[in-house]
């Protein structure tokens, strides 16, 4: 798949801001007045910010608003309606905690609750996806919501918390390569089962429909930068969870705090990356290539 | 609304023959001509005339070899456009409702007044049927000629998917493939029409109909030459005047 920028820091930024979401409607950490403005504040900047960002990628963004009409069936319309549910509800608590010094903990444990269920929508729209195999796990939503949650505790300054989620998260990233990249071999798609003709022999593509490019070739034939996959899996597992716990394990400072934050950030971005880049969508096969 | 239809009351469809079809591209010419005019915006192209050029196309031909274990490799052209699948996926991804699938015919479309271009039902499709309009912003894919098979304005015989009527060798057949009485089902029923990439659980209801094996040579050893009964002397002497001619310059 196409690595768009938009994309990928839509799904990194919204992440992590749905995820501190999450941790401030629980009231962790427990803040009021200006320092609550300023935890909101980056939360909604991230959240926010990113959802803007995926506008960037859609042909016609002036009609995004039509994206609430289909929820039955949806999952990008299912994310559309919680992220609004979630950032209203929060707004309110915030609003509550900021002006009023008041915690509406039931709001707060709703908004919590939606803020996760944006996340995972999101997880889902890539998980559902049955043409990109890497994709398609029941893992695929873990990983996003572990992520979001690991990211969040950092963000919230949950230190204890925020190691064990790192841990946890990069353990299940882990995962989702190792299985991923059985993935495609494990769907039974072929090049023989798409063309129909495997029954006959051995099939090769011969010659494209086409000798320029095309849509389908540019946005699901990315297949430059996979050979540096596995040097990028391991510079993004070491930014993402070893440096932000060794930099928490240090005696606490703000400016250690903001490293280990821009490390996990950086990581995030690079695992996101690898996400889009390595998964082969099956209409690859048709053009001979994965 | 993007939830699929428990049933529709036709499954009208193509059934492409990779028997017959000689990979001349004239159904993707067709097809590019035809829904530039008609429904929906034009499919446009970029940079048409430079090096980098591309553009949108419905349909698409391509070929493959296929080599069997014993034997010579057999060349087969593969065009593709959408395959109006039962179960489509690029239906219920659709977050606008701009994708459908018509309870009467069972016809997949984009409304493209509603459609977003968020390009979700393109990723979603397995068989890359869908491709997003870089000039327009909106998805383009197969309407099935939905503006020729119903126009009462089009004499009859034209009232068939351009790319169908435009194919000079018959590769491509137009029909209600949820009648088993149709011509195209019997086709598919005769011929083992096939489905493809079935273990997507698309349910496509385009079919497709295998190459038949090839002829074989008679025994090595045997001169084989299908012309040479054509090409025998038709008449071992000459007469009348060739005669005179033939014995006038044998003298000389
Ligand atoms: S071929 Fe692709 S675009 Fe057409 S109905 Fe099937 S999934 Fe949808
Ligand atoms: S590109 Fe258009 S038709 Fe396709 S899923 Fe998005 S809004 Fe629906
Ligand atoms: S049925 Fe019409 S739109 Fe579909 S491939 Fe044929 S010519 Fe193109």
């Amino acid at each position: 798949m196409h690595p768009a920028p938009s994309v990928i820091f839509f799904t990194t930024f919204s992440g992590l801001g749905f995820g501190l979401l999450a941790w401030l409607g629980i009231g962790t950490p427990e803040v009021t007045g200006w320092t609550a403005f300023a935890f909101f504040a980056i939360a909604y900047l991230m959240a926010v910010g990113g959802l803007l960002a995926s506008t960037f990628h859609l042909g016609r963004p002036e009609r995004a608003i039509k994206a609430f009409t289909q929820w039955r069936s949806s999952w990008l319309s299912r994310e559309a309606w919680c992220a609004v549910g979630a950032l209203t509800l929060m707004g309110l608590y915030g609003a509550g905690l900021v002006f009023f010094e008041t915690r509406f903990g039931l709001l707060g444990i709703l908004g919590a609750l939606l803020s996760l269920a944006t996340v995972f929508t999101t997880s889902m729209i890539y998980t559902q996806l049955k043409t990109i195999p890497r994709w398609n796990m029941a893992i695929t939503p873990f990983k996003f919501l572990s992520l979001s949650i690991a990211g969040g505790a950092l963000l919230a300054g949950q230190v204890q918390a925020a190691i064990i989620l790192l841990l946890i998260a990069g353990g299940i990233q882990a995962a989702t390569w190792v299985m991923g990249d059985k993935a495609l071999t494990g769907s039974g798609t072929t090049l023989g089962t798409a063309t129909g003709l495997g029954q006959n022999g051995s099939v090769r593509a011969f010659e494209p429909p086409h000798t320029g490019t095309n849509y389908l070739l540019k946005e699901f034939v990315h297949v430059i930068g996979r050979k540096h996959a596995a040097k990028l899996r391991m510079i993004s597992i070491i930014l993402m969870v070893v440096l932000p716990i060794v930099l928490l394990l240090l005696p606490f400072s703000h400016f250690l705090a903001v490293l280990a934050l821009a490390s996990h950030v950086a990581g995030v971005l690079t695992a996101r990356w690898l996400f889009f880049a390595q998964a082969e969508h099956v209409v690859g096969l048709y053009y001979g290539k994965r | 609304m993007t939830t699929l239809p428990q049933q529709t009351e036709k499954k009208l469809g193509l059934v492409i023959d990779l028997d017959t079809c000689v990979g001349c591209h004239a159904c993707v010419i067709s097809c590019k001509g035809w829904n530039t005019e008609n429904y929906g915006a034009p499919l446009s192209d970029q940079n048409a005339y430079g090096a980098d050029n591309n553009g949108t196309f419905l349909n698409r031909v391509h070929s493959y070899e296929v080599q069997p274990e014993a034997g010579a490799a057999q060349l087969i052209h593969f065009p593709k456009s959408c395959l109006h699948c039962e179960d489509a996926p690029c239906v219920t991804v659709c977050p606008t409702g701009a994708s459908y699938k018509r309870v009467e015919d069972g016809i997949v479309l984009v409304n493209e007044t509603d459609c977003i271009g968020c390009g979700l039902c393109a990723w979603a499709c397995p068989y890359g049927a869908r491709e997003l309009d870089q000039a327009e912003g909106v998805m383009k894919k197969c309407t099935l000629c939905v503006d020729r098979i119903y126009n009462e304005n089009l004499p009859e015989e034209d009232r068939q998917p351009a790319c169908v009527r435009t194919c000079p060798a018959g590769a491509r057949h137009f029909g209600d493939l949820g009648d088993p009485d149709s011509d195209v089902s019997q086709l598919v029923a005769e011929r083992g029409g096939m489905d493809l990439m079935p273990e997507q659980g698309t349910k496509p209801v385009n079919k497709y109909l295998p190459p038949r094996p090839k002829d074989t040579l008679p025994d090595a050893g045997v001169e084989f030459d299908v012309l040479a009964p054509f090409l025998e002397p038709v008449a071992d002497e000459p007469k009348g005047f060739l005669s005179w001619l033939d014995k006038t310059l044998e003298k000389l």
